[in-house]
């Protein structure tokens, strides 16, 4: 038997897929699959941004007020707030994880409970978050 | 009996390696590690974060060079770019075809974490010792 066809898609290789988005009605715990996925991306792209804000801090005070300028902005707020969502999404989605692989909350209704807590647990900490740091500051 | 093309590869080696990633489950523990370290190190990073919110330029400086909060954030970078660098992985593996297209995205991914890994802990210790 020749060696595996390095390309999937090539046509002798081309077998019909399981289409899944085309199929299933949008369930919660499907969407929320998708969005720790996409949560992950977007933190995977903001450490650019925290990268920056270190180097700042590092380099000299002028570098630092311009980062610290942009942040404070209505558009820099903004992003951060969707940076903090994303984080505290991810890290709930995260912790449904964890509890998948110790074997609990497979059945109906424990899944709908975990994707509740994932997708609220996500906002009410942010926003608990972004309470905080406004009343400190 | 006769093969098509006689391969020198032994049935067990095509068993092993034919999935998309090459590897198993190391990836997986792995990931596991570094989000359940990372469970008390982004709460604690984001405290960090929150607390710098409004200070002036000098506070900034001396609260990131301070010895236990420079460590924390090098644990959390650590923990935190390694966990993002494998996640990245999946999502590659998952969803780009070509062989070719595959590994350089995957040399990519890899070369971007370390690049902002050590960009971030060069910030950080360049304000523990200066």
């Amino acid at each position: 038997m020749a060696d595996a066809n390095p390309n999937p898609m090539a046509n002798e290789a081309r077998r019909p897929l399981s289409p899944h988005l085309q199929v299933y009605r949008m369930t919660l715990t499907m969407f929320l699959s998708g969005v720790h996925r996409v949560t992950g991306m977007v933190l995977y792209l903001g450490t650019l941004l925290l990268a920056w804000w270190l180097i700042a801090a590092a380099t000299d005070a002028k570098s630092f007020e311009t980062v610290s300028w942009l942040l404070s902005s209505i558009i820099g707020q903004l992003v951060l707030f969707g940076f903090t969502c994303a984080l505290f999404t991810h890290m709930m989605g995260g912790i449904r994880h964890f509890i998948w692989d110790a074997g609990y909350g497979m059945e109906h209704p424990q899944r709908e409970y975990l994707a509740q807590m994932t997708i609220w647990g996500g906002i009410i900490l942010s926003v608990v978050v972004w309470i905080i740091a406004y009343a400190i500051r | 009996m006769t093969d098509k093309s006689p391969s020198l590869r032994t049935p067990m080696s095509k068993v092993r390696y034919l999935g998309s990633a090459r590897s198993g489950t190391r990836h997986m523990m792995h990931t596991r590690l570094t989000a359940a370290a990372l469970l008390p190190l982004s709460i604690i990073f984001v405290c960090i974060v929150v607390s710098l919110v409004g200070k002036d330029y000098n506070t900034v400086r001396a609260a990131l060079g301070n010895p236990f909060v420079s460590i924390v954030i090098l644990l959390f970078l650590l923990a935190g770019i390694y966990h993002m660098m494998l996640g990245m992985q999946m999502i590659i593996e998952d969803y780009i075809y070509g062989e070719h297209t595959k590994q350089w995205s995957l040399t990519a991914n890899t070369c971007f974490a370390i690049a902002v890994g050590l960009a971030c802990a060069y910030a950080v210790l360049r304000l523990s010792f200066v």
